[in-house]
């Protein structure tokens, strides 16, 4: 209903006939594996997790950034990006942020920093759905702010030892690798980072989960080490560089997801809005509504064509550090305000735990939050202004 | 720098062409016309030599054959006149008046309407809304009415761009009263034929150098051939129009408020405020990284939608929503920049108040916002 033309046609400089037949084969598995079950895993507080990534996995969810060595169908970002935007429609923000950790993150750090040896460690059974990834960064009193971290990783012998806390870790207590952030040079401060990768259930590690407002289905943890042996991930004092790097793919990730999810949202409560009738009528005929969602509809094109433009440049190689902060927090927001609104004309059921928008607007939320807060995107819009 | 798919290097090239020519002899008169609620005709035939008034016309009516790239970047660097008015006159010339011609023209038509625009010796007009009706096409009342192989023509027209200088205006008209959406037709009416009359220029908030007329025809006879496209097929006709107008009008407002963006932000590094440049503090560094996401998004959505009609699309809907978005956004983003200029923002002249006086139209003209809404619920199944 409120897709656009913007989505498909024309292929705006991205999408080719192959990357259409990619969308309907992941869309295929999304409703037939994925879709029907968000209901019940939202009320459990899980997935079943190893059965899910294996079969993502084996129709190849994750190996459209990799090339065919690594067991990937790649190097194709775009590729990469239609898996992101189909996954949303999932109807389970947790599982489509599980998902989305291990290909964007935790899989990605390892392919864009890795040895060849590490590589094969890790990567290739993550394209598989065999091992599951995760990254973790933010601190209990670290977020964006980077610089403050405090986990600390030194030499021990021929190896490195790790030692802190890292929390709000998507994946952290199921992954078998975590891409670790660590301060290898305290003095230094934001150029003292290093990233590791850390084993489940190496010494010294151990992870809890969190329970969160939404994302329920996702395994959310806080990590922590205590003389944890890990192997450092490039070089030595380039773990901020890595990041904000990685940061970029991370961001356009959650924008294409953000504008997919707001999209599926929106079409779920113009269903509802024309069966539910009020005073005489369904409530989709009421004037204020027609135009309410006409509005949600024209920001997610709007929010659709400014992440498109992101990827595009990210596609070219160029620098598009300005555009995936706008695509990220514009798409955010935009979801965010679908969710409300789509909520809001729910009425009184819309309160209600039974329906399926409340698990929409919960997990919409995160979005101006996770990947660097909107405030943050702002910063980072307005620096590269040369403030 | 990758282009948006809309554009080749060459769109580029056409970027600097208009800008050199915008910049040297335009934009110097900015403030006088804005004074004088005019600019000279020397302009049209300026343009029209330039071949800028037929970017997308075919050569054979002396249009350059470009494509709808050609006509956003037109739009674009018009903006940097500094005077709405001038650039909304040359697209009611090149992009709005004329298309229905090469559209729905026969060659006749175009050889005595179209090419002499093209060439900036003929002005055109539009003629759609009246003091009784706006986007309510359906309630339009001038009337045509067959006489023998003339028509006879009578009513009014409002708020018409160029209506007091023009050399002929494509109406719109009531041809079969009972027919309703069916009932009307288009005509290319001669401004210097008996009963056709300029009954006053209006006074405007903003837009100030477009001359905008209120037109009356009084018993106006013009011939059979002043038919344009089918009888009955005016309604139709004329939606098809709004689309382009839409999108031009979108491109050309939402490249004036980048400007604007553009010298604010060199205001707000100068301007200093409890000890500071005023852009050191953080509310306003967020401020404008609102409004570069907003004029960004505005702007990708503005090529996205051209180029689906480059490639053949007739896309209402996204044109709809483009519309509505580059309205709103535009808006916020010329409102903040006038308030980011305080006081200096607030005087007559200054720069910034012309540009938001100018930016308020958008969310008006060609379709309100409401109107858009409405198109787009359609369009959803609303």
């Amino acid at each position: 209903v409120s897709a656009t033309r913007f989505a498909t046609l024309p292929k705006l400089g991205l999408f080719t006939e192959e990357h259409e037949a990619l969308r309907a084969g992941v869309r295929q598995f999304v409703e037939g594996v994925l879709a029907p079950h968000a209901e019940e895993w939202e009320r459990d507080g899980g997935f079943p997790v190893r059965d899910v990534f294996r079969q993502a996995g084996r129709v190849g969810l994750f190996g459209a950034k990799y090339e065919e060595a690594y067991g990937g169908t790649g190097p194709d970002l775009v590729a990469d990006a239609i898996v992101t935007e189909e996954v949303a429609r999932c109807g389970s923000a947790g599982v489509a942020a599980a998902l989305g950790a291990h290909k964007d993150l935790g899989s990605y750090y390892v392919h864009r920093w890795g040895t060849e040896q590490q590589m094969g460690k890790w990567l290739t059974p993550s394209v598989s759905g065999e091992a599951i990834g995760a990254v973790a960064i933010t601190e209990p009193d670290a977020g964006s702010d980077v610089a403050s971290i405090s986990t600390r990783a030194e030499r021990r012998g021929g190896g490195w030892e790790l030692r802190g806390t890292k929390t709000f870790i998507t994946n952290g207590p199921i992954a078998d690798y975590v891409v670790v952030a660590a301060s290898t040079d305290p003095e230094a401060g934001a150029h003292g980072l290093s990233l590791f990768v850390v084993e489940a259930g190496a010494p010294g590690f151990e992870a809890r989960r969190i329970e969160t407002l939404g994302w329920r289905t996702s395994h959310t943890g806080e990590l922590s080490f205590d003389g944890t042996p890990v192997e450092l991930l490039g070089r030595e004092g380039e773990g901020f560089a890595q990041i904000m790097t990685c940061f970029e793919w991370e961001r356009v990730s959650m924008a294409l997801a953000a504008v997919s999810a707001a999209e599926r949202t929106l079409d779920q409560a113009i269903a509802y809005a024309r069966e539910r009738e009020a005073f005489g009528r369904p409530v989709a005929r009421f004037q204020v509504w027609r135009h309410r969602f006409a509005d949600l509809a024209t920001d997610i094109a709007a929010a659709r064509s400014l992440t498109y433009h992101s990827l595009r440049k990210i596609v070219a190689g160029e620098n598009a550090g300005r555009e995936v902060s706008m695509a990220k927090a514009m798409s955010a927001e935009v979801d965010w305000r679908v969710a409300d609104e789509a909520l809001q004309v729910h009425g009184g059921y819309g309160y209600m735990m039974e329906y399926p928008v409340q698990r929409a607007w919960r997990d919409a939320r995160l979005g101006p939050i996770g990947g660097g807060t909107t405030e943050i995107m702002k910063e980072l819009i307005g620096r590269s202004y040369g403030f | 720098v990758v282009l948006h798919p809309l554009f080749t290097e060459e769109h580029e090239e056409l970027r600097l062409a208009i800008r050199s020519l915008v910049e040297s002899e335009l934009t110097p008169h900015a403030v006088d016309w804005e004074r004088e609620g005019y600019f000279p005709d020397w302009v049209f035939k300026r343009m029209g030599d330039l071949g800028y008034l037929g970017l997308r016309y075919p050569p054979e009516y002396g249009g350059q054959g470009g494509d709808w790239g050609h006509a956003i970047v037109m739009a674009e660097e018009m903006a940097r006149v500094g005077s709405g008015g001038v650039g909304m006159a040359i697209a009611v010339q090149a992009e709005m008046a004329t298309p229905p011609i090469l559209r729905f023209g026969t060659e006749d038509q175009k050889r005595r309407y179209l090419a002499p625009a093209i060439r900036g010796e003929k002005i055109a007009c539009l003629g759609i809304t009246e003091p009784g009706a706006g986007s309510d096409v359906a309630s339009i009342q001038t009337s045509a009415v067959r006489d023998g192989d003339e028509w006879v023509i009578n009513g009014s027209k409002m708020f018409i761009t160029n209506g007091k200088r023009a050399d002929y205006c494509v109406l719109v008209a009531r041809t079969d009263k009972p027919a309703g959406y069916e009932g009307f037709s288009l005509f290319i009416v001669d401004t210097d034929l008996p009963g056709f009359s300029v009954s006053r220029t209006l006074e405007k908030l903003g837009m100030h150098s477009s001359d905008t007329a209120e037109l009356t025809l009084d018993g106006v006879r013009v011939p059979g051939a002043a038919l344009l496209g089918e009888e009955g097929k005016g309604f139709e006709h004329i939606m098809w129009e709004l689309q382009g107008e839409r999108l031009v009008g979108a491109a050309g407002s939402v490249a004036g408020a980048t400007l604007a963006f553009e010298k604010t932000l060199e205001y707000a590094k100068e301007r200093r405020a409890f000890g500071r440049p005023i852009w050191k503090f953080q509310a306003l560094r967020h401020r404008f990284a609102e409004m570069a996401t907003d004029l960004e998004a505005a702007r990708q959505m503005t090529y996205d939608v051209a180029l689906a009609w480059e490639r053949g699309e007739y896309p209402v809907k996204e044109i709809s929503m483009l519309k509505l978005y580059a309205g709103l956004a535009v808006n916020r983003v010329i409102d903040a920049c006038l308030q980011i200029h305080g006081g200096a923002g607030y005087t007559a002249d200054a720069w910034v108040a012309r540009a938001w006086r100018d930016a308020r139209l958008l969310r008006i003209g060609a379709g309100t916002d409401e109107v858009m809404r409405e198109v787009v619920a359609k369009a959803m199944g609303l």
